[in-house]
């Protein structure tokens, strides 16, 4: 990927995270290093608690790492934490809606934390719950809502700002499989138009896969175990090859 | 739409909550006054005046220009006390928030003062200041401050991480992030610290009145005293009572709506 600009670079970086209890600290993160460049497409994979969503926050600035250096579109995404507004949108793994707010206002929440007009972002906000077939529940507040629904709310709310960067996590794992098929499909379509930087933990390889994208393998504590690229032109026999090593890579053969 | 098949049935529900709860209230208030009718046949009438003396009593109160302006002179003082109570006991909460080595000092201080008695706050504000209106405020504000600042406090820090973390990844202002999170988080705890200090408030400025004031509730009582009139004491009491009650049905007002979004279990405990 050298002929597209960086927008995501790691550099040996670590994360260590206290204990309460003054014990040793806790490792989640050790000397990873990766970059990604604009408009790519990366598919992160790796055992439960091995690093993934600790890796999305520090990508987001929300934590700081113990060592190394992290950088997004050149800028220290923790020092610099008011620049990148905008810019980067998240799906967390949980769907943290505010409870106070209706769907249509817990996704216009960016758009007007980023001084969107209020008949505009309302007007974005509705497209996008009509996107991901939510029109009828516009009004309805989270906790009258079913767990996937808050889910896709969670993804209108990320990708409403049409932010360059969009972090992912496990954003399709709460669906049934016709809904989860339709948003993927969406979220695909989404990324060709915008053409924005995405980044996005599954626990399933065929999902990575359907993606035909960059494929990362994390071992635990974070760092790269196995990498890979895939086109949609790759074949099947490679596929097949590829899904052996990330289960070998995955149940610790590897 | 939707808005009304989802807003409609709780809305219903909270609705014939709140007559049944009225209906209950009328009868155990209706219950004790005919208690206290009965006693009043069978003890001296000074100590126990029948009920329809104390209602031509409370009439006389609510029809006299003079006795309405003591109501909203202590009404006034008990809003202006606990509003400088929530503004000062908001405004302590913040460093005590932002700062864990901060309020670890103020914390027992605060407890500190919750041990003084209302009454010593009297004697105090009497020496220390002149203005008799000024040492109500300052009396109501010591005695209902620490309910506010421990209330936002404890809802503070009850806040949600992952929300707040949400939030932060939007990259607010700080006036957003008070507005968007932090202000929606604290207040159902500001509404109970209203609710509770209202009747602390009740009690305290009638013993602010008593010692000093010209009007109010608490001096009309202090005449009633003198004059040994039993039925105006009570009067003046179910004034100071109705004002409390009429108060704390705004404020589950305002808490049944800005509270609507909150889920309602469909099994009581
Ligand atoms: N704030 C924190 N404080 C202490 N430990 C943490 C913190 N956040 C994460 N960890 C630890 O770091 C490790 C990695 O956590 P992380 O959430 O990144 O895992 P994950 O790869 O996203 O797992 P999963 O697939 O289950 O979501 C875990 O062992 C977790 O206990
Ligand atoms: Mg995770």
């Amino acid at each position: 990927m050298s002929n597209t600009p960086l927008e995501i670079l790691f550099e040996r970086v670590s994360k260590s995270f206290s204990r309460p209890g003054g014990g040793p600290a806790f490792e989640a993160v050790r000397d990873l290093s990766f970059s990604v460049g604009r408009g790519e497409l990366v598919a992160i994979l790796g055992k439960t608690g091995c690093g993934k969503s600790t890796t999305f926050n520090l990508i987001s600035g929300l934590i700081r790492p113990s060592a190394g250096r992290v950088a997004v579109q050149g800028h220290d995404p923790y020092a610099d934490f008011a620049w990148f507004r905008g810019k980067i949108g998240i799906v967390f793994q949980n769907d943290r809606l505010m409870p106070w707010r209706t769907a249509i206002e817990n996704v216009a929440l960016g758009l007007e934390l980023n001084k969107v007009p209020p008949a505009q972002r309302l007007e974005i906000a509705a497209s996008w719950l009509a996107r991901l077939g939510l029109s009828g529940h516009a009004n309805d507040y989270p906790h009258a809502l079913s767990g996937g629904m808050r889910q896709r709310v969670s993804v209108a709310r990320a990708f409403a700002g049409k932010p360059d960067i969009l972090l992912c996590d496990e954003p399709f794992s709460a669906l049934d499989e016709h809904t989860g098929n339709a948003l993927r499909q969406e979220f695909r379509n989404l990324l060709q138009e915008t053409g924005a930087t995405s980044i996005f933990i599954t626990h399933s390889i065929d999902e990575a896969l359907w993606f035909s994208a960059r494929l990362m393998v994390f071992e635990r504590p974070a760092r790269i175990a196995y990498e890979t690229t895939l086109a949609p032109e790759t074949s099947e026999a490679d596929r097949a090859a590829v899904r052996d090593r990330i289960r070998k890579v995955l149940s610790g053969e590897g | 739409m939707a808005l009304a098949d989802g807003e409609g049935a709780p809305a219903a529900g909270r609705f014939f909550a709140f007559t049944r709860f009225r209906y209950e209230s009328v009868v155990a208030l209706a219950g004790l006054a005919v208690v206290w009718q009965i006693a009043s046949l069978f003890v001296p009438h000074f100590l126990f005046p029948s009920v329809p003396e104390i209602a031509t009593r409370l009439v006389e109160i609510f029809t006299s220009w003079n006795s309405l302006l003591d109501m909203l002179a202590t009404s006034g003082r008990i809003l202006a006390g606990l509003g400088g109570a929530f503004v000062f006991g908001t405004l302590l909460a913040i460093p005590m928030a932002r700062s864990p080595s901060l309020a670890r000092y103020a914390y027992p201080l605060l407890n500190f003062n919750q041990g003084i008695p209302a009454l010593s706050w009297v004697v105090i504000a009497i020496i220390w200041f002149r203005g008799i209106e000024f040492r109500i405020f300052f009396i109501m504000v010591m005695t209902t401050l620490p309910a506010f600042t421990f209330q936002v406090l404890d809802a503070y820090r009850a806040m949600s991480k992952d929300l707040f973390e949400m939030t932060l990844s939007f990259r607010p202002t700080r006036f957003d992030l008070l507005r968007t999170l932090i202000w929606p988080t604290v207040l159902p705890g500001m509404l109970t610290a209203w609710k509770v200090n209202l009747g602390n408030a009740s009690r305290v400025v009638v013993v602010a009145e008593l010692v000093g004031a010209t009007g109010g509730v608490g001096y009309e009582l202090l005449q009633q005293q003198q004059v040994f009139d039993m039925a105006g004491a009570i009067a003046w009491t179910l004034v100071l009572v109705i004002f409390v009650l009429v108060v704390q049905g705004v404020i589950t007002l305002i808490e049944t709506r800005a509270l609507r979004y909150r889920a309602i279990a469909e099994h009581a405990l």
